[in-house]
């Protein structure tokens, strides 16, 4: 018989090596599954894990990719990880995201064509700023109504969704563009485009953004005492009222900071890698990057390692399609495989578990 | 045992019982036997493997060593199920009641093949009846009160008409008249032949109603005796095995008003909570206020109104004669006035955080621990090591989990952490519960030195024996109501239960 035993601790070793164990875990479960769909599971899981980087052909293409897909996903992650972690739940990412991306782009393209240092910079606290007041409804509805965040957050990410195809048709349509729904591109506007810093890398100002919130997140979360807080609000509500602590104050921080990180990378997103403001802007990077963020267990040097893997699977998973033909469907199953395993993995950390002989009753 | 009465055969026979957890004994050797219509008390500090045994005979727990008879057949209960089939029954210090539901739904419950709901109710009523123990099937658990409530938990043990009755700390939610009630109860239920093991430390209760008693010290049975033989005192250094530290402090005449409340009333925080009615109060420095009352009669309330959690009315709350109705409770801890909950997980520590955490919980402003908004880690480890080392903690160190200590290290850190604060106020509530003898008398002892540096400290507590010893005056809260405060030298039995007003529906229907 297995028994579990609860530890008194979790256990930091083995908090350390479950994402590795996930892992292989997955790359075992999804290996059986190319098998069983007729595809060579070891081609397959190179293709994946290794060829975006290290293969000679594909390399110079899907090297970059790596950091412009990972940017936003770590961007918006460690915004939610924070609130996450108070346990106030911005489901609503992608919608802060789209709006951030429109008020940012639309401050741009009012001071078309004037060049100024300062206009990508004010477009940047713009973008912020959509996602901040997008955040805001539904923390100023839970703290004044006591409404759910979950579901107002949630919700507003579809009429974000109808505002982007409304703006892109409408008020941000290119004047230039013969009657086609988008904006200007943003490539072909040098002061308020988002370019590479360093060619062929794929380093764009976004992911210095996701990396200055890395630290800043960490040194919130393990230094100071809003930090505390928000811990402190996650594990034990009434020990934090106790302390202190204001609930209001932290939905309507955690909201709007997590907000205004998912209308920066929407920003960054839309002035960069896509271009322009067009009706198939939301990639969906606002939801994902919730997986992203329990994946790096809400732990923001964790969801730095999260965020490259989630933008290697999606990258490999692209390639693997297009190279061996596996369906779509078979790759986004071994994307959930990867988050089940982990969180399934979970268990180690907080148990111990125990070979029993069973007993003779 | 050295008695020389005609060996009865015994109901319950344990023979060498042993059960060991990592790093622990919980049990070792322990054997004893329990006849039919006895009441047998089982007494012992915290920690000295009361629960383990009990868990054992209710078969929630399965021993590693050593046999149990039940009427001299082998008797290896596998789960509560088959422990209750054999006749075992028992009633919990935490009751497992569903609020929310009424009383017979929430029997039904715990019953393992109840009967139709009509028939239950009128069961239900004959039992209550037969017994002395006043319930209506059809009130809602969330309405009664914790004597009440622990009446549906007994009905239910009585329902299935054990042979013998387990209860694990009975009294501790109490009023002297309901304890007076569930004695006459136990002994009637004993004198018609139900053996009942009743578990406890409160030494009193136990010579008053036990014929036996087996003392158990670190897992091993040290001793047995006639409790009515021998005196409180000397059954509390039996259990504790050396000579008991009674709290000592030099009576104090109080000083200036420290804390004063005029007619405070709040309405809950939540649809279970008890509103506070009109409560005025005046505290002087270095006085100890003792408040008694049952639980669930606005004590945590009223604990919340001081500590800052809820806010009170404008001007109903005032510190050193300074309005501090509607500040928050870090401002509230800024000038003196400091607050322990009763809830050590969840309320007055979190669980998964370690000490070093939990010790910023309270003492960020008074201890300095943080500069410009930033922790200083490095002086609050300090902290932490400084309350483990004052109040005698055991923990290997303050980067462990506040879940990871006992109940009674975890309260001495909670005490701890405020008294060492040096607060010019100290309200707390229940700061001994569930806490062995000696680290009682321990933060009892702290709290007295705490006011005889000058500081106002209010107890609010459930254990009357402990208000008794260390409060200077004494009142009590009934359904929000606080009644007038009297010295508390002198008070009779009878005062401080009319003072507590628990008198409704208590008569017993002889």
């Amino acid at each position: 018989m297995i028994v579990f035993e609860k530890r008194p601790s979790p256990s930091r070793f083995w908090a350390a090596v479950t994402p590795v164990l996930a892992v292989l875990a997955t790359m075992i479960a999804g290996g059986v599954m190319f098998w069983l769909l007729g595809k060579d599971p070891l081609v397959a899981i190179r293709t994946i894990f290794w060829d975006p980087l290290f293969d000679p052909t594909f390399g110079a293409y899907s090297r970059p990719q790596l950091l412009v897909k990972a940017g936003p996903l770590i961007l918006i992650a460690i915004g939610l990880s924070i609130g996450f972690r108070a346990g106030i739940w911005n489901i609503g990412a992608e919608g802060q995201y789209i709006i951030g991306a429109i008020v940012g782009a639309g401050v741009g393209l009012a001071f078309y064509p004037t060049e100024s240092r300062l206009i990508f910079p004010l477009m940047v606290l713009a973008g912020a700023f959509g996602g901040w007041l997008w955040a805001m409804i539904p923390a100023f509805l839970r703290v004044r109504f006591g409404t759910n965040e979950i579901l107002v957050s949630l919700m507003l990410v579809y009429v974000a969704e109808a505002m982007l195809a409304s703006v892109s048709q409408g008020l941000l349509r290119n004047p230039d563009g013969m009657g086609f729904p988008g904006s200007r591109n943003f490539k072909e506007y040098p002061a308020a485009h988002n370019g590479e810093i360093i060619a062929g890398t794929g380093m764009h100002w976004g992911v210095v953004m996701a990396l200055i919130a890395v630290i800043f997140a960490y040194l919130l979360l393990s230094r100071h005492m809003l930090g505390f807080q928000v811990r402190l609000s996650g594990e034990a509500p009434r020990a934090a009222r106790f302390s202190g602590v204001k609930p209001a104050r932290l939905v309507l921080f955690c909201l709007g900071l997590s907000g205004a990180l998912a209308g920066m990378a929407g920003l960054f997103e839309v002035t960069g890698p896509a271009g322009q403001v067009s009706i198939d802007f939301g990639s969906g990077y606002g939801f994902t990057a919730i997986i992203v963020a329990f994946l790096g267990r809400l732990n923001p040097l964790g969801i730095l390692l999260a965020g490259l893997l989630m933008a290697l699977t999606y990258i490999g998973g692209d390639l693997a399609s297009l190279m061996l033909g596996i369906p779509a469907a078979a790759i986004q199953l071994f994307q959930g495989m990867l988050l089940f395993f982990l969180l399934a993995m979970d268990i180690f950390t907080n148990f111990r578990i125990r070979l029993k002989k069973p007993e003779a009753a | 045992m050295s008695e020389t009465r005609a060996p009865e055969p015994a109901l319950l026979g344990l023979e060498g019982l042993t059960k060991a957890y990592p790093g622990v004994v919980a049990n070792d050797d322990v054997s004893f036997a329990i006849r039919p219509g006895e009441i047998h008390a089982l007494l012992g500090e915290n920690g000295a493997g009361k629960s383990t045994l009990v868990k054992m005979i209710y078969g929630l727990v399965k021993p590693d060593r050593g046999r149990m008879t039940m009427r001299g057949a082998p008797f290896a209960p596998a789960s509560p199920a088959a422990a209750r089939a054999e006749g075992v029954a028992m009633v919990f210090q935490h009751f497992s009641l569903f609020e929310a539901l009424n009383v017979a739904e929430n029997i039904a419950l715990g019953m393992d093949r109840p009967p139709a709901p009509r028939e239950l109710a009128s069961r239900i009523r004959a039992v209550s009846a037969a017994y002395g123990l006043p319930l209506d099937p059809a009130r809602r658990v969330g309405d009664l009160s914790a004597g009440e409530r622990q009446r549906v938990e007994i009905v239910r043990c009585l329902l299935q008409d054990p042979k013998l009755l387990i209860m694990d700390e009975p009294t501790s939610v109490l009023t002297p008249q309901e304890v007076e009630i569930l004695f006459r109860t136990l002994r009637k239920l004993a004198g018609e032949g139900t053996a009942i093991l009743y578990i406890s430390h409160k030494l009193e209760e136990i010579r008053a109603l036990c014929e036996h008693a087996t003392i158990l010290r670190l897992g091993r049975v040290v001793d047995t005796c006639d409790p009515r033989q021998k005196s409180a005192r000397e059954l509390a250094e039996m259990m504790v095995g050396e000579e008991l530290h009674v709290p000592s402090r030099a009576p104090a005449t109080p000083g200036a008003v420290a804390l004063e409340l005029c007619g405070l009333s709040m309405p809950p925080a939540s649809e279970f909570g008890t509103p506070l009615r009109d409560i005025s109060l005046s505290l002087g420095k270095g006085e100890v206020l003792g408040i008694g009352g049952v639980a669930g009669n606005g004590q945590d309330e009223l604990l919340a109104a001081l500590s800052g959690e809820s806010l009170a009315p404008a001007g109903t709350i005032r510190l050193a004669g300074r309005d501090i109705s509607r500040l928050a409770p870090n401002q509230r801890r800024a000038l003196g006035l400091l607050a322990a909950p009763e809830e050590r997980l969840g309320h007055a520590a979190a669980p998964d955080m370690s000490l070093t955490e939990n010790a910023l919980l309270t003492g960020a402003v008074r201890e300095r621990l943080t500069r410009r908004g930033f922790i200083d880690w490095a002086r609050t480890r300090d902290f932490a090591s400084r309350i483990i080392e004052a109040f005698d903690v055991r923990t290997p160190g303050p980067e462990n989990a506040a879940r990871s200590l006992s109940g009674g290290n975890l309260q001495k850190f909670v005490i701890g952490r405020e008294v060492l604060q040096a607060p010019e106020v100290l309200v707390v509530n229940q700061p001994t519960w569930g806490v062995d003898a000696s680290a009682a008398a321990a933060i009892r002892q702290a709290l007295l030195d705490l006011a005889g540096r000058g500081a106002a400290v209010v107890v609010i507590s459930q254990d009357l024996d402990e208000l008794m010893e260390i409060s200077d005056r004494f009142t009590a809260l009934n359904e929000g109501r606080l009644a007038e405060p009297r010295p508390a030298r002198g008070l009779s039995v009878e005062e401080i239960g009319l003072m507590m007003g628990g008198a409704h529906d208590l008569e017993v229907s002889a």
